[in-house]
């Protein structure tokens, strides 16, 4: 047996090294188990040495690298410096690209806006002499700037072109000591004159002590000067003191705050209102739309009215049914038109429509009669006045007679805004003045009346036209703001100078309808859809109800707070009118 | 081993008294410096990695002390150590590496391991056992089913085979 294992030593050894290997492998295969005790030897034996060869390396071989790194990273520095010089050069130049592109906007912007016709321009240089405040602009005769005209960007007044050269003009700026012009303080009205210090403030002259002008006020331009038209912003006083017979008042130009690089050279000017502080104060506000609808309540989806310069009104706010008075209006529409009852028609006394029922409910959404209520002669007709007159949100039409439409005219069909003759539109007043008014107060509808009590009765019409006479009598005219007693049931809606006809329109108060204020459209309705419908006559009591009368959308109702599908300013700019004393927007009765 | 100019590539006899030894600490930081310039080079020179230095130092270690058990003993522990430095369970390297010594051993004592082109053979033929029987224990005992590459194996036994001639001539003239 010695013997053997002498003999076979070698080879014993391998296979009792190998077998034990195998069962060392088999146990951590079986168990999956690791055995650590050996591992920790081997890591134990390894790590120091190679610790100590990276210590030895970092301190060898890894100064020599960083060495070479070193003079590489110096010319990368020269590198990167030269670049970062060249992408500040760049930066810079991109900047003042935007900021040319952003000018540029605002400057198209304004000039679209306003009612003057002008002509964008570029200053190209200052004239000489230390004091004088002149600049050059680059256009000139050829392009229709003459001496005189006024000179301005959408911040304010620039100045006023002293010469005017075939490819140049020289532009007195306000702040030249020898310039001047008539300005009107915005919050008290105050006449003034300004005039530059050659500073960079101006002073506003002849105005008397006893005047009241306040720190901050906005100084508009009067047009007094025959130079500038009237309502364009000169500067916000910044000093005001009392003077020895006149104030001391200090301005501050605002043309001037931006920077001057392009103006606008008015090549027509055109007055304009002095703005509304509370317009101005809202020019660059966004206003968040209301909170979306309650289950079960719809809002109607319309278009809105034109809003003020600068002030972004969104969503729902402008649509009319933002009151759950607006809802209410809403359902008992609805439940007159499942019924077929037309609101306005029923005499005093006559059976009312059930009130009670849902018309939520789809039993009555699926009855198809309900499209097609019948209508009085007026309706059509008031739903005609909805649909020519874009823009106007409030209902509340107060028919005015024009020269052209007075009277009873019957088969005049309804006048689109365009067709309004500018005599209805004041002269001074441009259409801008009118999408302002309509967006800021005048016409802004969600804050309706509700209804009152006593005048709830659930007969009066949608139509949204509102007798300029509140002693209209009692017979249904529809849509008519209800007087607080509420007694009144009328139908059709009267010009002033109309019989009570019930359920009549006088299509001529469509005609002057006031455009920019307001009313009741449905975007389902092409505008020309009304303009072919026949228009009652005083003497054609009920015209035909059904196939022709258009339903009226449900989504958008003729009511006096939907402004649905009313045209965008930009199509039919709203056009001014004289604030009615009864022109309020009064929730109108179901 | 430095005796290039012997033409001779068998032994006449066998060689067991030639044997030398050598200096336990040779033996000890040899390997460990083979394991450590693996587990450390690597990660400044990727291409190092396909160079085993622990199967090299076995395989020297074994020609030179042309005992069985010598390099039974020197490829178990550097296996071992080898596979204690990978996530693979050990033994793996162990077994192979006392396979590669037992039979290095063997070898030495029929060839004469002082001729570089026997060095050269015997490196590239025992990279390739080496591979090729890891292979086998990872399939067989592991249950891994790994692909074995042909190509890439006698690749890198030539290149092994190459780093191996004067790795051994640097040991030689260690071990004087």
């Amino acid at each position: 047996m010695e013997a053997l294992l002498n003999r076979y030593r070698n080879l014993t050894v391998l296979l009792v090294v190998v077998m034990a290997q195998l069962v060392l492998l088999a146990y951590q295969v079986k168990t999956n188990q690791d055995v650590r005790l050996i591992r920790v030897w081997a890591v134990t034996a390894v790590t120091p040495l190679a610790r100590v060869l990276e210590f030895a390396r970092q301190n060898t071989v890894g100064i020599a690298e960083d060495y070479f790194v070193l003079v590489k990273v110096r010319e990368r520095n020269r590198e990167l410096t030269d670049e970062n010089g060249r992408l500040k050069l760049e930066n810079q130049f991109l900047k003042s690209q935007l900021q040319t592109a952003e000018r540029a906007r605002l400057l198209s912007a304004f000039q679209e806006r306003t009612p003057s016709k002008t002509l964008p321009a570029r200053i190209i240089g200052n004239v000489t002499g230390s004091n004088a405040r002149v600049v050059f602009i680059d256009r000139g005769s050829t392009d229709g700037v003459m001496r005189g005209v006024a000179v301005v960007t959408p911040e304010g007044i620039v100045g006023k072109v002293l010469a005017s050269y075939p490819t140049a003009a020289q532009v007195q700026l306000i702040t030249d000591g020898t310039f001047a012009a008539g300005v009107i303080s915005q919050k008290n009205r105050v006449h003034g004159t300004v005039k530059g210090t050659g500073q960079s403030k101006c002073i506003v002259d002849y105005v008397q002590n006893e005047e009241k002008v306040e720190p901050g006020e906005m100084f508009f331009t009067s047009g007094d000067d025959r130079v500038f038209p009237k309502g364009m912003a000169v500067g916000t006083a910044t000093v005001v003191k009392q003077g020895k017979s006149f104030k001391e008042i200090y301005l501050i130009p605002a043309a001037f705050q931006q920077g001057l690089e392009e103006v606008l050279v008015v090549l027509e000017g055109v007055h304009q209102a002095i703005p509304d502080r509370n317009a101005v104060a809202a020019a660059g506000v966004k206003i968040l739309p209301p909170p979306p609808a309650e289950p079960g309540q719809t809002r109607t989806p319309s278009a809105g009215t034109a809003p003020a310069a600068g002030v972004a009104i969104s969503g729902d706010l402008r649509s009319g049914l933002s009151t759950p008075a607006d809802r209410l209006k809403e359902r008992y529409k609805r439940v007159g038109e499942l019924q077929n009852h037309t609101f306005g028609e029923g005499l005093p006394g006559s059976k009312p429509p059930d009130f009670t029922i849902n018309p939520d409910d789809p039993k009555f959404k699926a009855q198809p009669g309900a499209a097609a209520p019948p209508t009085s002669a007026g309706q059509p007709a008031a739903a005609a006045t909805s649909q020519a007159t874009p823009g106007i949100t409030t209902s509340a039409v107060k028919p005015q007679p024009t020269p052209g439409a007075a009277g009873p005219s019957p088969a005049k069909p309804t006048t689109s805004p365009a067709a309004v003759p500018p005599a209805a539109r004041p002269a001074n007043l441009p259409a801008q003045s009118g999408a302002v008014r309509s967006a800021t107060g005048t016409s802004a509808g969600p804050v309706a009346k509700p209804p009152l009590a006593g005048a709830g009765t659930p007969t009066r019409d949608t139509a949204g036209v509102k007798p300029s006479t509140p002693g209209t009598p009692p017979g249904g005219t529809a849509g008519v703001k209800p007087p607080v007693s509420g007694t009144g049931s009328v139908a059709a809606a009267k010009p002033a100078t109309s019989q009570p006809t019930p359920a009549t329109v006088k299509p001529s108060s469509t005609s002057t309808a006031r455009p920019g204020l307001s009313t009741t459209t449905s975007p389902a309705k092409p505008p020309a859809e009304p303009a072919a419908k026949p228009s009652a006559t005083p003497g054609a009591a009920k015209p035909k109800p059904p196939a022709a009368t258009p339903e009226p959308d449900r989504a958008a109702p003729t009511g006096i707070r939907n402004r649905a599908a009313a045209p965008a300013p930009e199509s039919a700019p709203p056009k001014a009118r004289k604030p009615a004393p009864g022109d309020s927007e009064g929730l109108p009765f179901p | 081993m430095s005796d290039l100019s012997s033409d001779r590539l068998l032994a006449d006899v066998p060689r067991r008294a030639r044997g030398f030894r050598l200096r336990p600490l040779l033996i000890v930081f040899v390997p460990l410096a083979g394991i450590l310039f693996q587990v450390y080079m690597p990660r400044f020179f990727h291409y190092l990695g396909y160079i085993e230095v622990p199967l090299l130092t076995v395989v020297y270690f074994s020609l030179m002390q042309r005992q069985p058990v010598v390099g039974v003993l020197v490829g178990a522990v550097v296996g071992l150590a080898q596979d204690s430095l990978s996530q693979q369970p050990l033994g793996i390297f162990g077994i192979v590496k006392t396979l590669v010594g037992y039979f290095a051993a063997s070898v030495s004592m029929r060839f004469d391991v002082d001729n570089p082109v026997i060095q050269f053979v015997l490196s590239f033929f025992f990279f390739v056992f080496h591979e090729f029987f890891k292979w086998v224990l990872i399939r067989a005992l592991l249950g891994q089913h790994l692909d074995f590459l042909i190509q890439q194996t006698l690749l890198f036994g030539l290149v092994n085979a190459v780093v191996a001639v004067p790795l051994f001539l640097i040991l030689d003239k260690i071990k004087e």
